[in-house]
């Protein structure tokens, strides 16, 4: 029943879902899910770039939401504007050129809908290298860094005054972000990966007590996510990226159940 | 006696203007080791922006900032932390330095508040949270303390008791320490040395002599000299036996 290319999805997936766990948690520790969404709208402009110059299209992605953070840093120095609105213009109007360029590729023939939303099952061995080989590097970085990236996560002063580097720990950060959206981007999809790298860490923080557990189940969330998701996407023939994140979704409710009456012991 | 203490901190002319207005200019002063040197001033006077550029928190600042030591332990005047990062003080206590469960329950035990050592960061309140502050920066044995209002939200015998403790950490552990304040009359007895803020250095020096000069009178109004006073009379009945305040 487990066909070679179901297997394939799942590892891959198990890859993404280890990854997303833990950096998830940053995002929403940082309040920063509309910048995890603006990384991902600007990876279609990544990929466009791909196709143009022919390059490798998970390091075009990387390349162009690196090009973009650094540029947000730049466009706070200059305006005073809030940085949500900053992020909601730099999100759309990389979509838009990345939209406008595929106009001009009209030699190219382009899966926009496969890019929006991913598409798992056709995850090749390549893929998998790319996937685990970067996703160790990534997880082995953050572990490096958790200390620093956490206090300065709890307060940049305080981080900044007893010797912690803020700026370098955020920096790292930064990148790390542009690489997860890079490599898991034709599993679950530009649209989607910020609600991979969400949604299993706001469940975890319903039932969690600490940063450590938090990360622990958020990681948790993400591979059931994952399983549970492909599962039904192979059992119901649905996209697999949207099935996935309608499962952690569907967990995500049960979290808050749990939350509730846990509460409601406590009084 | 005072030389043979070791220089931590070496504040030169510093100051910080942000969009062209100037926050505060002109600062200069020194921590030793085993000495508490003590920021007043009222609202806005930029006692927190000297604090934070002695820190170096700042990167576009006048002046220099030399620090000697860089075990430092800092209380922030604000920290707010969101109910989405679930954080134990236990977990709190640890976050820039490695400690030994020891080292953590001394230092909470310290500061009165060892019973909180498995609550939710988010679940105390303000002056809880604030003892847990000065636990933290307490437990990694600083030799430069900065306490940015340190008792705010504390109840007024918590607060004196507070103020004890950090005078007795810098005897017991010869840190030094640079204390922003406004409650002037608990502040003034513990420190050896005060600069009067105000935007730039309004008047400095020992706490008797600093409450006598006129700007600091102009500062504060005729009734911040008597503080002084009233807390040694306070003081002489609770506790004669402290010799630096009584000889006026």
């Amino acid at each position: 029943m487990l066909d070679d290319f179901f297997i394939r999805a799942l590892i891959a997936g198990i890859g993404i879902a280890l990854i997303t766990g833990p950096l998830g948690c940053f995002v929403i520790w940082r309040r920063l899910s509309f910048f995890a969404g603006t990384l991902a709208h600007s990876a279609l402009l990544g990929v466009t770039m791909a196709l143009v110059f022919e390059l490798n299209i998970a390091f075009s992605v990387f390349l162009i939401s690196a090009v973009l953070a650094i540029f947000l840093l730049q466009l706070q120095t200059k305006t005073n504007l809030p940085n949500d609105a900053l992020l909601g213009l730099l999100a759309h109007s990389s979509l838009a050129i990345g939209l406008v360029i595929i106009g001009f590729l009209t030699t190219i023939r382009f899966d926009v809908m496969g890019l929006l939303f991913g598409d798992i099952l056709a995850v090749n061995q390549n893929d998998l290298l790319l996937i685990w080989g970067s996703g160790i590097f990534i997880l082995i970085i953050l572990k490096f860094i958790w200390k620093p990236l956490f206090a300065s996560t709890i307060n940049y002063d305080l981080a900044k005054a007893e010797g912690m580097k803020p700026d370098r720990y955020n920096a790292i950060f930064t990148i790390l972000m542009a690489a997860i959206i890079a490599i898991s981007i034709k599993i679950v999809g530009l649209l989607l990966i910020t609600g991979m790298l969400i949604i299993p860490a706001a469940l975890a923080r319903n039932i969690s007590n600490n940063p450590i557990q938090m990360v622990f189940l958020s990681t948790i969330g993400g591979l059931l996510s994952i399983l549970i998701g492909l599962f039904l996407s192979l059992e119901f023939n649905t996209a697999s990226g949207p099935s996935i994140i309608t499962a952690a979704l569907i967990l995500f409710c049960f979290s808050l159940i749990k939350f509730k009456k846990y509460s409601e012991l406590k009084k | 006696m005072e030389n043979k203490n070791k220089v931590l901190l070496k504040v030169e002319n510093v100051g910080l203007s942000i969009n062209d207005k100037s926050l505060v200019k002109g600062v200069s002063f020194e921590v030793k080791q085993s000495e508490i040197v003590t920021l007043i001033g009222p609202n806005g006077s930029g006692k927190s922006t000297t604090a934070k550029i002695a820190l170096g928190i700042y990167k576009n600042i006048d002046g220099k900032v030399k620090t000697y030591t860089d075990k430092i332990g800092y209380v922030p005047q604000k920290i707010s932390i969101d109910w989405t990062l679930p954080i134990r003080v236990l977990d709190f206590m640890s976050l820039t330095e490695n400690l030994t469960q020891d080292q953590i329950n001394n230092a909470l035990n310290l500061t009165g508040v060892e019973h909180l050592k498995d609550k939710s960061l988010s679940n105390l309140s303000g002056g809880e949270f604030q003892r847990v502050l000065i636990a933290r920066a307490i437990s990694k044995q600083p030799e430069l303390l900065v306490l940015d209002e340190p008792v705010q939200g504390v109840d007024f015998k918590g607060e004196i008791a507070l103020y004890e403790l950090i005078k007795k950490i810098t005897e017991k552990m010869k840190c030094g320490i640079l204390l922003i304040s406004h409650d002037l009359h608990v502040v003034m007895s513990a420190t050896d040395f005060v600069i009067c803020l105000n935007g730039h250095v309004c008047c400095s020096g020992t706490p008797q002599k600093v409450i006598k000069d006129n700007k600091y009178k102009e500062l504060f109004g005729d009734r911040a000299s008597n503080i002084l006073s009233l807390y040694e009379h306070k003081h002489d009945h609770t506790h004669s036996q402290d010799g630096t305040i009584d000889r006026k």
